[in-house]
């Protein structure tokens, strides 16, 4: 009889609460809405890109020819929290060969991917295993600073030339690796346009800046707010896998932050976009690559629509040829982030498989040498494994799309 | 092993130093924001309570009973439509919406308790096992529920879901405190005072009483003692039912396989920390591990000293106090 009266008066207090929300909801009106406006820029977004008159395509000139056995490789996340980066990836991948064992008839590579779930701690088993196999010669990935860090050795004793679509800590050339290769600009490039690009075309007067505990997030946040100098209003750390950033946005709110630069991926990235607006936060939100996916638009919803990117990628989805071939491999979703990047160090692998570079030592011995366009950059690598002169792009959420503006830090 | 060591320390800054000025910058948003943790910590550690109260067992497993009932709150609010997106619904009809979720998130809950309890440890019981016995049993069913969730739904966190856009109320020395915060609060605080008073006033309470105090006397008193077990397991697990709605609220991507394991070990660290057994002790122990948690990250910079500070705070506390703050057992507990 007791529990009945315990049962009613859990559910009355319940009701008492959520009624109390409930008169506060009425009572303030538009304290959300009005102020949304306060200090936004409208940059128009972009709709077409200029690709390379000469840019080397995947088929080449159709008369290749190989073993059958010749594999390349793509190692990086499949499954795990930030899985769509890896996705973008190993379709673009996929286009690649797919449009190259098309063309030659006398050459079918075989392509393998192995999954590390974008964790370091996980992705040494699957390499290990990798650089094992004879039959691979090429390997495009690991797409994570992180886990690229902690494999670069393994390919480094075997051998194994690889090409990270996008993993863009700077430290990861400075390992004295030659197997290493980086398919895009790294950040201290985009560091400091991410930090021109706040304070200039975003008008931020006050940045409020929030990194994750990954050595890309870590990395790039450095290098953004040392690009940031005065408009710096404070440095807040966020944990890989947190899910309450309350203590955060308070830092954030009562220091009147007008925008926010999240240094780390979409996993942390989107919860922590979603609870800050959900708190009131009206300013602009700005991440860079690592959270730049249609996922960060489905998890953190309309809150969604504050959010700014800066990425050292191609919006590929403006390459209408490309565009449409992907479709085909994707199942009908659009290029992601690094998709055509992913293509691009397919296609330096495969013209070098189709010159006749075919054993490890030769292919790695082309990627050092190499010296042409690809769809979304010119390809030329220093000593270390640096791309020359990269290019940053803005990107911004329009209508629960991501939309490229054009570049950005220049 | 050193070398690997030098890149977690890129700056200066990452050595611990106290930031005094952030912390009284931050004070008031650190204290609600803390308080609504300890009122979900607190809510949870009762469960553990209850049930070592009664049986001297910790029950490892009810981090799951927890979690179980935050996707019964899942699956039903993204049922009704509720999404990452703030919900365009009247607001009668989003209290409808959540009191719905409640009430079977806390179904769910006692349900999983309910289960728990008959599969897992009625049997040894039954067979007068060993305490050890009971305790890696309990640890077992954790993992099992634990990974039986991910099996189902994979390693990704579910979608996060919003429940209502949280509205300024008051204004405490500059800090604003929004409905949010006060719904979870007040109505975590009503539920422990209800079953504060269930505890102490009713019958049922009087045998849980009973039961702890001496259980083999209780029986011969005339107390059902297998109907006090899982009456307790059953209050148990509608607290975490209700903690579960109120959790999803203050975390909407908090929805994971692994999301109650951490909140679990904090919730039982509440409970100890003020007396495990003591139903007073479980809500004073959650607020102080939520407050001090808030404080400690606020002042040494960075959110991951939460559990950190929590966990050295507790382990002083029980040095000075190894009983707990309020000590008492339930069986004594007279309120």
């Amino acid at each position: 009889m007791y529990r009945k009266k315990v049962l009613t008066s859990l559910a009355a207090a319940a009701t008492f609460s959520m009624l109390l929300s409930a008169c506060a909801n009425q009572a303030g009106p538009g304290t959300t809405e009005s102020s949304g406006s306060s200090g936004k820029v409208n940059i128009p977004a972009i709709s077409k890109v200029d690709v390379p008159a000469g840019a080397v395509k995947p088929a080449g000139d159709g008369k290749a020819t190989c073993p059958a056995t010749t594999t390349l490789a793509y190692a990086g996340a499949q499954t795990g929290p930030n899985a769509q980066l890896g996705v973008n990836i190993f379709n673009g991948i996929q286009l690649a060969i797919d449009q190259h064992n098309k063309a030659n008839a006398g050459c079918q590579v075989q392509f393998k991917k192995f999954d590390t779930e974008g964790d370091p701690n996980k992705a040494t088993g699957p390499v290990t295993q990798l650089v094992s196999e004879a039959d691979i010669v090429g390997v495009i990935g690991l797409p994570f600073s992180g886990e690229s860090k902690a494999t670069g050795n393994i390919f480094e004793q075997k051998g194994l030339v690889h090409i990270t679509p996008s993993a863009t800590n700077p430290g990861l050339t400075g390992n004295g690796w030659t197997t290493f290769f980086r398919g895009l600009g790294n950040d201290a490039v985009q560091g400091p346009a991410a930090a021109k690009f706040l304070t200039g075309k975003l008008g931020a007067k006050k940045v409020y800046l929030v990194q994750d505990d990954s050595d890309y997030g870590i990395g790039l946040g450095t290098s953004t707010s040392a690009g940031l100098g005065s408009a710096l209003a404070g440095t807040e750390k966020v944990t890989t896998g947190q899910k309450d950033f309350s203590a955060v946005i308070s830092k954030i709110m009562n220091a009147k932050a007008d925008a926010v630069f999240y240094s780390g991926y979409y996993a942390e990235g989107a919860p922590f976009d979603q609870q800050l607006v959900g708190k009131g936060f009206t300013g602009t939100f700005v991440a860079p690559d690592g959270v730049k996916d249609d996922q960060f638009i489905k998890q953190a919803g309309d809150a969604s629509s504050n959010a700014y990117f800066t990425c050292p990628c191609l919006p590929g989805e403006l390459i209408p040829e490309f565009a449409s071939a992907y479709k085909d491999v994707s199942k009908g979703s659009e290029p992601g982030t690094y998709s055509i990047e992913g293509y691009d160090a397919a296609t330096v692998l495969l013209s070098g498989i189709d010159a006749g570079k075919q054993s490890r030592a030769d292919l790695l011995a082309w990627v050092k040498a190499y010296d042409k366009d690809g769809l979304s950059k010119h390809y030329k690598w220093d000593a270390k494994g640096e791309l020359q002169a990269p290019t940053v792009y803005g990107y911004k959420v329009e209508n629960g799309k991501i939309v490229p503006v054009g570049p950005i830090g220049e | 092993m050193l070398p690997s060591l030098v890149p977690l320390l890129p700056t200066e800054n990452d050595w611990i130093t106290f930031d005094i000025p952030s912390l009284a910058e931050n004070f008031w948003s650190a204290t609600f924001d803390g308080l609504t943790f300890g009122a979900i910590y607190a809510l949870v550690a009762l469960g553990y309570t209850l049930v070592y109260g009664v049986l001297n067992l910790i029950n490892f497993a009810h981090s799951e009973v927890f979690i179980v009932g935050c996707y019964a709150v899942f699956f039903t609010l993204s049922g009704l439509g509720f999404g990452p997106s703030v919900p365009r619904l009247d607001i009668w009809a989003i209290i409808l919406n959540l009191l719905l979720a409640l009430v079977l998130a806390m179904l769910a809950s006692a349900l999983t308790a309910f289960l728990l309890e008959r599969i897992a440890y009625k049997p040894l019981r039954n067979r007068n096992a060993p305490r050890l016995v009971f305790l890696i049993t309990a640890i077992g069913a954790s993992f099992t529920i634990q990974y039986l969730i991910y099996l189902w739904r994979g390693p990704s966190p579910e979608l996060a879901l919003t429940m209502f856009r949280p509205t300024p109320i008051f204004d405490v020395f500059g800090t604003i405190i929004d409905s949010q915060q006060l719904v979870i609060i007040i109505a975590a605080v009503i539920m422990m005072v209800a079953t504060d008073r269930f505890i102490s006033k009713s019958r049922t309470g009087r045998g849980i009483r009973a039961v702890a105090q001496d259980p083999d006397t209780a029986t011969l008193m005339g107390v059902n003692k297998e109907r006090i077990i899982v009456t307790t397991f059953i209050i148990g697990g509608l607290l975490a039912g209700a903690a579960a709605l109120f959790y999803v609220m203050k975390i909407p991507s908090g929805v994971q396989y692994s999301g109650g394991f951490v909140l679990g070990i904090k919730a039982f660290a509440a409970a100890v920390l003020g007396g495990i057994g003591n139903v007073r002790g479980a809500l004073l122990g959650g607020l102080l591990l939520g407050l001090i948690g808030n404080y400690g990250q606020i002042l040494l910079g960075n959110s991951q000293w939460t559990d950190v500070v929590a966990f050295v705070v507790l382990v002083l506390v029980l040095l000075l106090r190894p009983e707990g703050i309020l000590g008492t057992s339930l069986g004594r507990s007279k309120a």
